[in-house]
Parts: C-alpha cells; sequence; structure tokens
C-alpha cells in the first residue's frame, strides 16, 4: 500500500518545529506502523538526511516507551491499543497519517516524536510504593487476598506508563496514571498502612510537576492501551478526602 | 587459578543448606562504614533493580545506569508466563529437591548443582518478597497464591500474574527503587549507554557511558560494579527481545578479560507468532502457558491448503502428544522447537511460506468457556489478533519457534563475580544455572535471586575484603577507556558508507538462524564463521551512521551493538563449534540417537565452557568441570 506521513520534525527543545511530509511506496499492510517509521528512516538515512526520532523498544504494547500522536488521537485510532500494536491494515490505502509529539508541560520536548516522561517517575518515587525492605517479607499466603480483589488491584497496575492520558487531556492532567497505581496499592492489604499518605504525596507531586487537574472529560480513559477505567479518578477524589 | 580458571568457590559438604552455611560465613560491614562506599549497578531489569534497591536499602551509595528513560521500561516488563517457586502448598507433592531435580535436568547436566540448589532453597522467599511489595499474583478464590503448570514440569510451580507476570514484578521491583531514589540512597541516571569496562589494577572500577541525549560519554567509578545487562538473544536480529536489549556491556567486559562461559546456548521458544515481511522488526513471544489449554497440530498431508476448522480430526496429527504421551504439549521448548521445525521443512508446515504450526485452544474453550480462557491468557489473546489480524478464539492460533532467551554469559563464581575481580553479573547477563536448556519460568527467578538475595551478601564480602581506595574519574585508566571509547565512535560517524546499519544486523541475523539456531552442524558452524567475518568487513567499510556524535543520534547506538554483536556471533559460532555432542538446547546434528534425540557426552563436555579474549589471536577456551554428588547425569527422556 502507498502511505503520506506527515510527521512534526523538531531538532531540539529550544528550536522550532515543523512538518514534513514523506511518501512510502509499497508497504505491506502487515507491517505495524513503527515498522513502517523503520522503513522510512532507512531510506532518509540513504539520503543522507536525519531520520525521525520516535520511542519504542518491546514493540509489543509492555513496556511503554512508544507513544505518539496519529491523526490527533493518542497511539492512534484502535482502542486499548498502543502505537507499536497499531498495523497497517487499519488504514487506507493512501492514506495521510499526520504524526505528532504528546504535548504536554510537564512532558518537555526531546527531539521529533520523542519527549520527557520522567515526571513519572518522580511521581511514584512521591509514594507509588510499599514502604517494605528486602528479607522483611511475611509468607506470601498469610494475608489472604480474595481473587476478585486481586484481580482488580491486577487490572490498575497494568498501567505502562506512556503518558496517553495526559497528552490527551486538555488539561494534561495525570489524573488517571496517578489513579491508577493508588488503586493498585489501596486494594490490597499490603497498601493498607501508607494509603493516605500516598494519596496526599502523589497527589501533591502532580501538582508539583506541572501537570493539570481533572475536569472529567473521560479522554485519558479513551485512549489508555491498558483500558484503565476513569472511574478510579473517583475513587482516588473519595480517597483524598477520607 | 586451575584450568586457567579462577576458583568457582562452590561451597563443599553437603549440598542442602550450603548456601546458608556460606552466607553465615561471609564478612559483614557496619552500616556506617557502608555509607562511604559507592556501588555501580548497570541495568534495572529485574536483576538490576532488585539489587540496587536491596543493597541501597543497606545503606550503601548506589548509582545506576540504565539506557531506558525509566527504570520501568527494562526488558523484563515482557515476561508473560511466571515465576517459579518451590512451595508445598498443592497436593502434588512439589519440593525444593524437586525444583533442584528439574532445574538441573531441564538444563541437561551443564548447570552447576550447588548454584540450581540455592536457586530452589531461595525461590520461595522470592514469591514473599514480592507480595509484600504489592505485587498481584494471582489468587484462588479463598485468597490464597494461585499457580500454574509450565513446559517440562509435572507439578503446578509457577506463579503467575495474568499474562503479564514479568510487568509486575518488575514494577515491583522499580517501586523500590524509586523509594530509595526518595530516600537519597540511589542515584538514577537514565539515558546512558555503558559502552566500556574500566579496570584499574585488574579490578572492576567503573564504567565508560554516552548520555544519549547529549552525546556525551561520562566516567562513573565506584568500590564495584554490577552488570544486569540482560540478554542477547538480539545477535538473531528477530527474537523475541526488545529492540534494544544487546551485548554491550557484558562483551566490552569480556575483551578487558571476564571470561564468557557457554555463549552457543541459546533458548529457542517454540510458541512465538512467525515473521512475515523482510521489515518485521521483531517476533513477538505467545506465552507457552498456553501449551497448558492449547493442543498443538498439523495437517497430516503436505501441501494441506484447507482452512484449520475445515480438516476433520482424523486428519490431525497432535504430534507433541503422539511422539511424547507423558508430556504431550509440555515437552520443553527445545523438543517442542525442533519437531515442529523439522515437520514444517517436510512440508507439512502451514501458514505463509509453510513456517508455522497450530496451537489450538478450540477444546479448551468448548470445555471452559470463552470467559475462563479470556480470564486466563486475555492480554495474549489480544496481542494475537493485534499482530496477525486474525482471531484466536475462533481459529487455531499459528506459531513458530524463535530465538528468545541465552543461557550463556558472563562466567561468574557461585559469589557472582566474574573473572574479574570486582565484577559481579546479575540476571540473563550472566551464564548460570540454567545449563543448556532453560525450562520456562526460572529467569525471572534467577533474575531475583541474585538481585535480591545472593549479590546482596556476596557484594559485602568482596567490599569486606577488599578496602580500596575511591578512584579519581581522571585516573590513567579512565582517560584510556574513554578515549578507545571515543575512538570507536568516531571511526563508525566518520565511515564513509552508504548502507543502514540495520541492513546489516537483519543479515547477520540470518546467518546465525540458519547456522547457529534451531539445530547446528560443523560444516554450517564454519561456514557461518567465515560468513560473520566478511560480513563484519563490509559492514565496517559500508555502514553510514548519520549525524553526529553529539545529540541524539539512534543510529550511532545501533551502530554500536552490531559492531559488539559481530563479535559475539563468531563466539558463539566457535562455542557451538567447539561442543561436539547434543545438550539441550544446542542439538548438533552429527550427535543424536537413532531416533533422532539429543547425545549428550558426558565424559567429554560435562564442563561449562569458558572463553578467553585474545587480542593477538583465536579466542581460548577453556572448560569448568561439573560434578554431580546429588543427582547422576541421566538421559532426558519426556515421551
Ligand atoms: C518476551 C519474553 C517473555 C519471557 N517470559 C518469561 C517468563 O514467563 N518467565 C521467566 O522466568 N522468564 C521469562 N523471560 C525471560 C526473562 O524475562 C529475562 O531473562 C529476564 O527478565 C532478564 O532480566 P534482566 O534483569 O537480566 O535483564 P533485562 O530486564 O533485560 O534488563 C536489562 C537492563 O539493562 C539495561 N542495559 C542493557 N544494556 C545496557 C547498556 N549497554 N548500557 C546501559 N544499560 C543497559 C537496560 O536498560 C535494562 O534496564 C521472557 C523473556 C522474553 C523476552
Ligand atoms: S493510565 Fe493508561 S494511558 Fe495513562 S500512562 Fe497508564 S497506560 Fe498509559
Ligand atoms: S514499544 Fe513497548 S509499548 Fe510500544
Amino acid at each position: 500500500m502507498k502511505l503520506t506521513l506527515r510527521i512534526w520534525r523538531q531538532s531540539s527543545a529550544d528550536q522550532p518545529g515543523s512538518y514534513q511530509s514523506h511518501q512510502l511506496e509499497n508497504v505491506s499492510p502487515d507491517l505495524s506502523l513503527l515498522e513502517a517509521l523503520d522503513q522510512l528512516n532507512e531510506q532518509l538515512i540513504s539520503s543522507g538526511e536525519r531520520p525521525v526520532s520516535f520511542e519504542h523498544d518491546c514493540r509489543e504494547g509492555i513496556c511503554g516507551s512508544c507513544g505518539f500522536l496519529v491523526n490527533g488521537q493518542a497511539h492512534g485510532p484502535r482502542a486499548a491499543t498502543s502505537v507499536c500494536q497499531l498495523y497497517l491494515r487499519e488504514f487506507n490505502d493512501g492514506a495521510v497519517l499526520t504524526l505528532d509529539p504528546w504535548r504536554a508541560k510537564a512532558f518537555p520536548p526531546i527531539q521529533d516524536l520523542m519527549v520527557d516522561r520522567s515526571a513519572f517517575d518522580r511521581l511514584i518515587a512521591a509514594g507509588g510504593y510499599c514502604s517494605t525492605g528486602t528479607g522483611q517479607a511475611p509468607d506470601g499466603n498469610a494475608l489472604p487476598v480474595g481473587r476478585e480483589q486481586a484481580t482488580s488491584a491486577f487490572s490498575t497496575a497494568t498501567c505502562i506508563g506512556c503518558g496517553a492520558c495526559v497528552a490527551s487531556c486538555r488539561n494534561a492532567s495525570a489524573s488517571l496514571f496517578v489513579a491508577a497505581k493508588l488503586a493498585h496499592l489501596g486494594q490490597l492489604p499490603q497498601g493498607q498502612p501508607e494509603r493516605a499518605r500516598r494519596a496526599d504525596t502523589m497527589q501533591r507531586q502532580m501538582e508539583a510537576e506541572g501537570f493539570g487537574s481533572c475536569s472529567s472529560n473521560l479522554e485519558c480513559e479513551a485512549v489508555c492501551p491498558q483500558e484503565i477505567s476513569a472511574d478510579w479518578i473517583s475513587w482516588m477524589h473519595r480517597e483524598s478526602r477520607s | 587459578m586451575s584450568n586457567g580458571l579462577p576458583d568457582p568457590r562452590i561451597p563443599a559438604g553437603p549440598l542442602a543448606d550450603a548456601w546458608r552455611r556460606t552466607r553465615e560465613e561471609l564478612p559483614l560491614i557496619s552500616p556506617l562504614r557502608k555509607g562511604q562506599m559507592d556501588v555501580l549497578v548497570v541495568g534495572t531489569g529485574l536483576a538490576g533493580a532488585s539489587a540496587a534497591a536491596t543493597l541501597a536499602q543497606q545503606g550503601y551509595r548506589v548509582t545506576v545506569l540504565s539506557f531506558h528513560d525509566s527504570p520501568r521500561r527494562a526488558h523484563s516488563v515482557a515476561a508473560q508466563g511466571g515465576i517459579n517457586a518451590a512451595r508445598s502448598v498443592a497436593v502434588d507433592g512439589d519440593s525444593v529437591s524437586r525444583l533442584f531435580t528439574d532445574t538441573l535436568k531441564g538444563g541437561d547436566f551443564r548447570a552447576r548443582e550447588a548454584g540450581c540448589q540455592r536457586l530452589a532453597e531461595i525461590s520461595s522467599g522470592i514469591i514473599d518478597q514480592c507480595v509484600a511489595q504489592g505485587v498481584p499474583f494471582a489468587r484462588e478464590y479463598g485468597g490464597s497464591l494461585a499457580t500454574r503448570s509450565f513446559g517440562g514440569a509435572l507439578v503446578s510451580r509457577t506463579f503467575y500474574a495474568r499474562g503479564q507476570t514479568g510487568q509486575q514484578l518488575l514494577y515491583g521491583a522499580y517501586q523500590a527503587l524509586m523509594r530509595q531514589v526518595e530516600l537519597g540512597r540511589v542515584q538514577m541516571l537514565t539515558r546512558r549507554d555503558v559502552l566500556e569496562l574500566i579496570t584499574v589494577d585488574g579490578v572492576a572500577r567503573g564504567v565508560v557511558a554516552r548520555h544519549l541525549l547529549s552525546g556525551e560519554l561520562e566516567v562513573h567509578t565506584a568500590r564495584t560494579v554490577l552488570l544486569c545487562t540482560g540478554g542477547y538473544s538480539n545477535v538473531y536480529f528477530l527474537s523475541t527481545n526488545a529492540l534494544k536489549s544487546n551485548t554491550s556491556a557484558i562483551w566490552r567486559a569480556h575483551r578487558k578479560g571476564a571470561l564468557f562461559a557457554n555463549p552457543c546456548f541459546t533458548q529457542i521458544h517454540p510458541t512465538c507468532i512467525p515473521s512475515g515481511d523482510v521489515f518485521q522488526s521483531k517476533l513477538t513471544l505467545m506465552s507457552e502457558s498456553l501449551r497448558n489449554d492449547g493442543r498443538v497440530w498439523l495437517p497430516k498431508n503436505t501441501g494441506e491448503t484447507r482452512q484449520p476448522d475445515a480438516i476433520p480430526e482424523e486428519e490431525r496429527d497432535y504430534f507433541l502428544e503422539r511422539l511424547y504421551p507423558t508430556y504431550g504439549n509440555m515437552t520443553p521448548r527445545d523438543v517442542a522447537s525442533r519437531r515442529a521445525r523439522e515437520l514444517c521443512n517436510a512440508g507439512r508446515g502451514v501458514g505463509p511460506g509453510g513456517r508455522s504450526v497450530y496451537l489450538d485452544l478450540t477444546d479448551a474453550i468448548r470445555a471452559e468457556g470463552k470467559d475462563a480462557i479470556a480470564a486466563r491468557y486475555g492480554n495474549l489473546m489480544t496481542m494475537y489478533e493485534r499482530i496477525s489480524g486474525d482471531d484466536p478464539y475462533r481459529k487455531p492460533m499459528r506459531i513458530y519457534p524463535a530465538p528468545h532467551y541465552t543461557m550463556g554469559g558472563l562466567w561468574v563464581d557461585y559469589h557472582l563475580m566474574s573473572s574479574i575481580p570486582g565484577l559481579f553479573v546479575l540476571g540473563e547477563a550472566n551464564y548460570s544455572e540454567h545449563g543448556a536448556n532453560r525450562l520456562g519460568a526460572s529467569a525471572l527467578m534467577q533474575g531475583l535471586a541474585d538481585g535480591y538475595f545472593i549479590a546482596p551478601s556476596t557484594v559485602t564480602a568482596w567490599l569486606a575484603g577488599n578496602p580500596a581506595q575511591d578512584v579519581a574519574t581522571d585516573h590513567p585508566a579512565c582517560r584510556e577507556a574513554l578515549e578507545s571509547t571515543r575512538r570507536r565512535i568516531s571511526q563508525l560517524i566518520n565511515s564513509e558508507g552508504k548502507t543502514p546499519v540495520d541492513s546489516f544486523h537483519r543479515e547477520l541475523g540470518s546467518v546465525m538462524i540458519d547456522r547457529c539456531g534451531i539445530s547446528r552442524h560443523a560444516d554450517g558452524l564454519r561456514v557461518g564463521l567465515e560468513q560473520v567475518k566478511a560480513l563484519e568487513e563490509r559492514f565496517e567499510a559500508e555502514v553510514r551512521v548519520p549525524g553526529e556524535a553529539s545529540g541524539p543520534n539512534a543510529e550511532l547506538e545501533k551502530a554500536l551493538r552490531v559492531k559488539d554483536f559481530f563479535g559475539l556471533a563468531q563466539l558463539m559460532l566457535r562455542d557451538a563449534l567447539a561442543r561436539e555432542e547434543s545438550c539441550g538446547a544446542h542439538f548438533r546434528e552429527e550427535h543424536q540417537s537413532d531416533d533422532g534425540e539429543a547425545r549428550r557426552d558426558d565424559v567429554n563436555f560435562a564442563h561449562i565452557a569458558a572463553w578467553q579474549h585474545n587480542t593477538n589471536g583465536e579466542p581460548i577456551r577453556h572448560s569448568e568441570p561439573l560434578q554431580f554428588t546429588a543427582l547422576q547425569p541421566s538421559t532426558r527422556s519426556y515421551k
């Protein structure tokens, strides 16, 4: 198939950026969008141009490295999919795809489609853990966790830290990311001792990093590749009040 | 040194309890002194993150380097199936000694028994540790930990978190690490590519790293260095590993004197989504836990063109069940892979180019319902559907073997120290405990045993016995390492060629899979060696690395990696050639029984091969003999 990629090119944070269009002829519909970018990059390198920078690693939807906007949608049109798992068969022959980096104050641009998401690590450092040291653990069966409780905690623990929720929120809020972590640990007995403090410190850090607040327009839930429910954001707000 | 090898420091006396006895004798350091000692950890996968968090908790000043933008992205995140532990919870009679036996046998008697025993003993504590961190393992309705069974084992001892076990274990370790960052005990340096090891008077004292955004070269020194940089199956280009998994850190250490053990032992995983287009960049694994419920089959006839549901039962060959009545679809990975490849080569394969076999969940879905299957494997099913475009609930999946896990790595002694004093190697980067054929769910166990429990004790013992002074970053050894790294980079940047790096990497991968893949033979390995040498020369003359050494440059990163893969590939081929036997994952066609099973040679090859780099000639092969006291080598039979 044939494809036009209209890509945001920006050599560094302090340089202005602009769109550049590239044609891809004869690409297989069985390639992922990232593999199409690889193919484009090989062409650019051979013709002496700077290849397009984008983040990626596992290419199977689990590491959370990849992520950019495809025609204005975080990770592209397909629900519950990170952009490395987006295959060209989703698009029509001859389609024009506009690729933009995540845009959020807390995610400074690096180059082209790459941004700096280290704010997420600082959010976790602000309390997203159970304070337990190695070698001090009791028997794992000593604290029973019901199957449903474990499954529900698991469903929130699967957040891959991609940042799509932030990029698609008009306030660039990290509420879904933070709520997911609070809900993961807050639903397990191990997370109880620090539960209230965690909710407090993580939300404070969220503000300090320059993330906006949640105005419930639910775009985050729509784009989350792990389908983490925005109900957890309301849950988080109840946590803070209690 | 005996046999040209350092002492492997295997404890004397009975195996059971040897680790507890060893640990009790290891010297300790007072917490106050620890605060004056710095430790470098490279990598934040399960091995690196768990080690860094634990060492920091003990009081050391820890600096962590990783090329990812966040520790949470290390490739351990991708492990799907589960983690083994011996806990006699169910009634199937699992025990430490059974896990020990299965591990040693699964490695086809090419691993140290003391190491396997220690791993089995520690395993249960790993699960407790992770539970305490909030890892949401699957549970039974009553609240106790659930398990499932895995290839090569007859008991159910694999703990899991749906198909995302590695992810959940890694997040546990990552969170523990970030807690130490917050406490100020860990300095986390992300987006650093470690490209050289620094040794002072033969002792590991630091690394040279390239900052991936500025391109600047940095020197980091410490009392001791821990390499936790993962596996190298990307030497095959198409593998189940993340694209940036590499060999650089351990390869550079090898060039500085660290012995490389059993480089040719690569596990080929039987259940991957097969490849299609040339621009395909990776192979995606479908957890082999699917083999619990999935039946593997092929049409009996060659050249079958019907859709799978149109092929009646009597025309299907459930070949693993037919050939291995006891283990059936749960035969070990090497066996399942080889059988699939042979049948595909014989023209019975399905899908494009006849390069896949069916993994069929129809019976399980019929018996238990779609919801039960979805609850068990939901994310795998979605992943398959995304990639292949087919619905696995309605049509059998197509799978094919792919390079997956590398059992070889830097040689380490019982303390996880390499042959370079002060250099510890953890997780998949080391050679340990897996021997020739890792079974499923052992790698996660080994990485976490290394990081949470073993290294923290043995690193302390090393530091207690070697009270070295700090090394200044302008020490001549640092300057020299920096200079040689700079030269390597400028050679690549100034190369006048036209061909992108990936194109060489693809070619290297195809040579390696043909010559040193699921099965090997001497002629092929010799040809492979010549092909890799020729390709490396062409790479040097014809590669194009656009851009500058400063600033972000993904092509330069790749070029540095692929350059190291060329060296490693040659060592793998040599190692496979020298090992004149078939064992586990290493199948030499010259060494097979009449019915096509692997034939081990315990008289000549019951050893670990440990290769020494030789600047002026061919590498030198040393061997560490393996002794078996608790369990005598037997022929593997999975029939
Ligand atoms: C798809 C898949 C599924 C698997 N499933 C299972 C399973 O179900 N059960 C099981 O037991 N095992 C499984 N494995 C194997 C297991 O996941 C790995 O062996 C294990 O996670 C490796 O952990 P590690 O900490 O050694 O390395 P990794 O997790 O690979 O971490 C390597 C770290 O080193 C860093 N690094 C590497 N090179 C450099 C460098 N040059 N400079 C700086 N930093 C560097 C990286 O940034 C990263 O942080 C699976 C593997 C794969 C690929
Ligand atoms: S909540 Fe979803 S969208 Fe947000 S970072 Fe996590 S996985 Fe990505
Ligand atoms: S590359 Fe890992 S999630 Fe996309």
